[in-house]
């Protein structure tokens, strides 16, 4: 019995680190959609630039700590060259031209990335100090990074509250997202609000990729399944919500990590070990679409979104 | 509209004219090539509908590619080993035959489409976009954790599949099959974009609020195109299959969608064969570039966000000047 709490724990604390990391990439993106009403597939290459460049600045220098300040830099400054040179010219355009213009984004920063850094993954190792592993109240072993990732996220969700409800940049997004033309004109330089904002999610997106680039190889294409995923968690919370973004990451966090575990387990209780393990796998892949589904049901609008 | 109707043609005389032309200088492969195109042609008609005339933009037509291609690699693996499918009390003999093999596609994608529309049109705008976007991963994931018909590594089909009458297995013959239905396809675009309900899929898009009073439900309206829309793209799925003769998870990747629908961009948005154009320059595209640098789809970037930023209704548009607002 305590085998089964033990193995529990462990996966709700797995689920609601994924929950976090996908919140990192959620926030920006609803961010971006609140404010400038537009939808960026190329968030995901955020994700994968702040990978890259922390593993090749912890290869270089071998500072972990050094490595997540590059990959801020890289994906906040990517964010912004991204801002300005192309997504600038779409905010008026329709989502059809939005999309289209990102996913050749996609295309230019995938291709680029494998052009530079060739086609095999690199590895960024999870810095000495947070290694190993620590043991819980009730004896629960975890590993040390996986908690620090829970630590940094939780904290950054906080800073971000604060930002939004207690500063002056906060004032003018949330303004932003009710009015654009009203703001702007009462004198806020809005092209300027909206490359801060543009920069901000993507180091959001950039943090996200370093800290996942020490638990999972760094590859070309890692972002997009995640940014995927980070849609549905939109889906989920309701656009423009940080709060829905919030919500909406761990509960897919939590559905697709204990899913993954305790589907083929259930199934085990009726059918045999193999066709169990297939049925109750294929089924987990589906869990966090079916939870989407629901939720479009009962609330199309999202959980936090506005109802139109 | 006359302009642009030659150019249709146009397009079409090279799209067949470019295999016969292989076929006398004995070059199977610019044939394959052909055939690709046309396929890929048939999948962005099938987005097309949605996007052009509905202005849904869908981002998950890999779903019914994909459910296309593995109708077309179930039955034909139950049919290469003689062991029937059995669906609980149901069992179905597979098949080889490309029409049995096209309608059981039509028909899976039918039912899909049906199901994910019904969900997805609950939303509208970017929302749309998502959720199409998530349903596509869906069957990604789905088909990679369920190991029944290959998982991650795909299944592959020894033989292509038979029509009757015909040699399958004859490049040319294989290609004229596609291009027959590619024209069914357009014919029955062109006919739908007349039709009422082309008239009343193009009035939901315009002002969905006008049309509700006219006493039409927008949402039915759009959820039939987009279950049409979904089983023309399964039927280019099954074809797709066919040609390759091989199916994998990858037919429902994310990058497939956004192919589909950058030969619908590309070509022009609403245009009847704008995605022919599209598909026809795309495979253009991955040949000449493919064959200067490993890294092509850079180049392909920057042609697209060049398109997007200053090149608004695509190939046809550039050819065909734009489109008048009474056709």
């Amino acid at each position: 019995m305590t085998m089964t709490t033990a193995l529990l724990a462990e996966q709700v604390l797995n689920g609601i680190q994924f929950g976090i990391m996908l919140f990192l990439m959620a926030a920006g993106l609803t961010l971006v959609f609140g404010v400038m009403g537009l939808i960026n597939l190329a968030h995901g290459s955020l994700f994968m630039i702040g990978a890259f460049a922390a593993a090749a600045v912890a290869g270089a220098t071998g500072s972990f700590a050094i490595a997540l300040v590059a990959a801020l830099a890289a994906a906040a400054a990517a964010g912004a060259l991204m801002e300005i040179l192309v997504l600038r010219r779409l905010y008026t355009r329709d989502h059809l031209d939005q999309v289209l213009a990102t996913f050749a984004l996609i295309l230019i920063f995938s291709e680029g990335t494998r052009a530079v850094f060739g086609s095999f993954p690199l590895f960024l190792n999870i810095p000495d100090a947070l290694s190993g592993t620590i043991i819980l109240p009730g004896g629960i072993q975890y590993s040390l990074y996986r908690l620090s990732l829970i630590g940094i996220g939780l904290l950054v969700a906080f800073g971000l509250y604060l930002l939004i409800t207690k500063t002056r940049l906060g004032i003018q997004v949330r303004a932003g997202e009710n009015d654009r033309e009203m703001i702007a004109a009462l004198g806020v330089d809005i092209s300027k609000l909206y490359t801060i904002v543009f920069a901000l999610g993507a180091a959001l997106a950039g943090l996200a990729g370093a800290l996942v680039g020490a638990i999972q190889s760094v590859q070309v294409g890692m972002g997009e399944p995640v940014l995927i995923l980070a849609f549905v968690v939109i889906v989920i919370g309701g656009i423009g919500s940080i709060k829905g973004a919030f919500v909406g990451s761990i509960l897919v966090g939590l559905t697709d990590t204990l899913g993954g575990i305790f589907l083929p387990m259930f199934f085990d209780v009726f059918m045999d070990k193999s066709a169990a393990a297939s049925a109750g796998s294929a089924l987990a892949s589906m869990s966090i679409y079916i939870l989407m589904a629901v939720v479009l049901i009962v609330r199309p609008s999202g959980l936090f979104g506005a109802r139109t | 509209m006359k302009r642009e109707s030659l150019i249709n043609l146009i397009l079409l005389g090279l799209l067949v004219g470019f295999p016969v032309w292989a076929m006398f200088s004995d070059e199977p492969f610019f044939i394959t090539l052909a055939t690709k195109a046309a396929i890929l042609a048939i999948a962005g008609v099938g987005l097309n509908l949605v996007i052009g005339q509905g202005g849904l933009v869908s981002f998950g037509h890999a779903s019914f590619f994909g459910l296309g291609g593995y109708s077309m690699g179930i039955l034909a693996s139950h049919a290469q080993t003689y062991e029937p499918l059995v669906l609980g009390p149901l069992v179905i003999d597979g098949s080889q035959s490309m029409p049995i093999i096209w309608l059981v596609a039509m028909g899976v994608s039918a039912v899909a489409a049906l199901l994910i529309g019904a969900l997805s049109l609950r939303t509208s705008g970017v929302y749309f976009i998502m959720i199409t976007l998530a349903f596509g991963q869906m069957f990604y994931y789905f088909t990679i954790s369920w190991s029944a018909y290959g998982g991650e590594d795909g299944l592959s089909i020894y033989v292509r599949n038979t029509f009757p009458g015909l040699n399958t297995l004859d490049p040319i013959q294989f290609f004229m099959i596609v291009f027959v239905l590619l024209l069914l396809v357009l014919g029955f675009c062109a006919r739908l974009r007349g039709s009422s309900f082309g008239l009343a899929l193009n009035a939901a898009r315009q002002s969905s609020e006008r049309v509700k009073t006219v006493g039409i439900e927008p949402f039915r309206i759009q959820l039939a195109a987009f279950v049409l829309s979904g089983m023309i793209t399964g039927l280019a799925g099954a074809l797709f299959a066919d040609l390759n003769r091989f199916v994998s998870p990858s037919m429902f990747s994310w990058q497939i969608s956004g192919e589909i629908m950058v030969f619908v961009i590309m070509g022009g948005v609403a245009r009847l064969c704008g995605p022919v154009v599209g598909a026809m320059l795309f495979i253009v595209l991955e040949h000449v570039l493919g064959g200067l640098s490993e890294f092509w789809h850079i180049y392909l970037g920057f042609l697209l966000l060049l398109i997007v930023l200053f090149a608004r209704g695509g190939i046809v548009g550039l050819l065909a000047g734009r489109e008048k607002a009474h056709e």
